[in-house]
Order: C-alpha cells, then structure tokens, then sequence
C-alpha cells in the first residue's frame, strides 16, 4: 500500500464509473477496543461483495482524504482514507491506517468479488 | 503425555501468544501428535505492518503464510485451515460449524482438546469458537470425551471460573514461542503486542513464561 496519490486514485474512480461492481466497505475500531480502555466504544461495521454502480465520483481533502460516489438513488462516503494499492490499475483498493498503522476504514471496488 | 492434542481456534497468531510454549513442549517431550485446527484466516484484522505492506485483498494470503511459518516455528506439522470468515465465527451456521469440528474429532480422536473459554475470551470469534467446541463435545458420550483446555483472558474472569487448574512453564520453550510470535510479521509490529520496544530476557520469560488453561467442567 502507498500513501494516496490523489490524481491517480480520481483517475481510477473515473474508470470505474457506470460500472457493475462490487464494494468491500469497512469502518473498524476493533474488537478489542473497549477491553483495552473501557471509555472506548467498540464499532465496526463492514459490507463486503455489495452491488454498486455510480455516475460520478470524486476524492476530496488533503490527507486523510474522503472519497463520494454518487449512485442512482444515494451516496456512499468515506472518510480517512491514507492509502491505495498503486499496483492495481483494474480496481480501487483504499484503506485508512491510524498512526499505529491499523486499518481504520477500507474501501473497495472491483468488477470481479473480493 | 498425551497421545493426539487438537488445538481449535479462530485467527492466526491466536496459537503464539497462548499456547505455542505448550505446544512445543509435548512435541518436544515425546510422541505426542498436535493438529491445529484455524478456522480463518484472520483475513478482518486490523494490523498491516508499520508501514502497511497489506491491504484488505492481500491479507488473507499474506496471513496465510505467517500461520504456516508460525506451524513451523513450533514444530507443528499438522495444520488444518477450516476456511471460515473472521469475525463471522458467531453467525455461522452451527450445523456446518459444529460439524467441522466434529469430522475432526471423528479422525483424529485427540486425548486433549485446547480452545477459548466460550464466553470469557473477549472477541466475539474466540468465544463462539470455544462454543462450538463445548457444544459439539459436550455430544459426545461423558465417557468418550477428550479433556478440554479452556484460555480466558476477559476482565475479571477469575472471578467466574477461579484461578487456572493447568499452570505451565515454558521457560524453556521461549525461542520457539518468540519466533512463532514473531511470524505472525503483520501483526508483529502492534503496539500492545510487542511495539517497537526491545524486551530484556527477563521481561520476556515474566511475559510469556508461563501459559494457562482452565480444564472444562461438563455438566
């Protein structure tokens, strides 16, 4: 994973616009959270192989970023994205690391499942 | 000395920190077989190095790896991975869950069983993997049981289930145990695992010297 380059990651939301894919989308504060500080409230939530098609879309920010993608009758939004896999020019792989390096957020869209 | 060990737990590196010393110990002390059942591949953690070098695709694959080197560290030769989703473990069909479990008792007929306490054991897949273990032995005949460990680490757990029965050393097995800690390299790196910081050799045997277990009742 690197740290975002936000033109590459618009150019790779435009390819994938008007598309059939699937979306892995996550928001984790981990299962241990509130074990480890018991003022932490313990949240994850995750969609994996979704359906999702959307006309347009856009990264915004300066870091940690925010990503919106626009769909026939809604959004889906992100926030706290750092990362991308730059190998991948086929789908969208995005995660957000906090400072410990742990995977707070991830967005994903590929037309194959994940 | 046991004959067959079955250790079930749900992600990789559940084995290194709680039991890897024990394990290397019975293999190490006579003719003991161990099979580690793991029924994921941890592939919903959140550790991906420092920087990250995984990604939600790449994890279970990479998690996959550091299982199997971990295996090796320990000596075991036996690892069977049962292909279920992290932290899907307590919405899983119990049928197909149970019965996975069971086919493996059917084969192997262990003399021990060592899983997670199923309802002390803090993450929700730890504890319905201990569940699942419980329920699908507690079917068995009393008679033709195995003993069954039980790890327990959620707050105030003494308090229900009292001090552990089996207390063992593993002083003597900490460089198989560090290097199975140490092959689980994505999750290596966290903060409340090890950090950053350098553990003299006292500090490592006060750590993870000693392992625990608490033998389960049937009732």
């Amino acid at each position: 994973m690197q740290l975002i380059d936000k033109a590459k990651v618009q150019q790779l939301i435009d390819i994938l616009i008007d598309q059939e894919l699937y979306i892995h989308l996550e928001m984790t504060t981990g299962a241990y959270a509130a074990h480890l500080d018991r003022s932490k409230h313990p949240a994850a939530t995750f969609i994996s192989n979704a359906f999702i098609r959307y006309s347009h879309g856009s990264i915004s920010g300066d870091g940690p970023y925010r990503i919106g993608l626009k769909t026939g009758q809604g959004w889906v939004y992100s926030e706290g994205l750092t990362h991308y896999e730059e190998t991948d020019s086929e789908r969208l792989i995005l995660a957000g690391h906090d400072t410990a390096g742990k995977l707070i957020v991830a967005l994903q869209l590929s037309r194959e499942p994940f | 000395m046991e004959r067959h060990i079955l250790v079930v737990l749900p992600h990789p590196d559940d084995e290194a920190f709680s039991l890897s010393g024990t394990i290397a110990m019975h293999l190490d002390q006579g003719s003991t077989e161990v099979t580690y059942a793991c029924l994921t591949l941890g592939e919903m953690g959140r550790n991906m190095g420092i920087p990250p070098f995984a990604s939600r695709v790449t994890l279970p694959v990479i998690r996959k790896q550091e299982l199997e080197a971990s295996c090796r560290a320990i000596g075991i030769r036996d690892l069977r991975m049962l292909g279920f989703h992290d932290k899907m473990i307590e919405f899983e069909d119990k049928a197909k869950l149970d019965g996975s479990i069971e086919a493996l008792m059917k084969e192997l007929n262990p003399s021990l069983v060592i899983t997670f306490h199923p309802t002390l054991s803090v993450h929700p897949d730890h504890n319905a993997c201990g569940a699942a273990v419980i329920r699908t032995i507690g079917r068995m005949p009393a008679e033709q049981r195995p003993t069954v460990h039980c790890m327990a680490f959620a707050d105030k757990h003494e308090q229900e289930i009292g001090k552990p029965d089996i207390i063992i050393d593993v002083k003597g097995y900490l460089k198989q145990k560090m290097a199975s800690i140490q092959a689980h390299k994505s999750q290596f790196q966290a903060a409340e695992l090890l950090g950053s910081k350098k553990l003299s050799d006292a500090e490592i045997e006060a750590r993870f010297g000693t392992e625990r277990f608490w033998t389960y009742r049937f009732s």
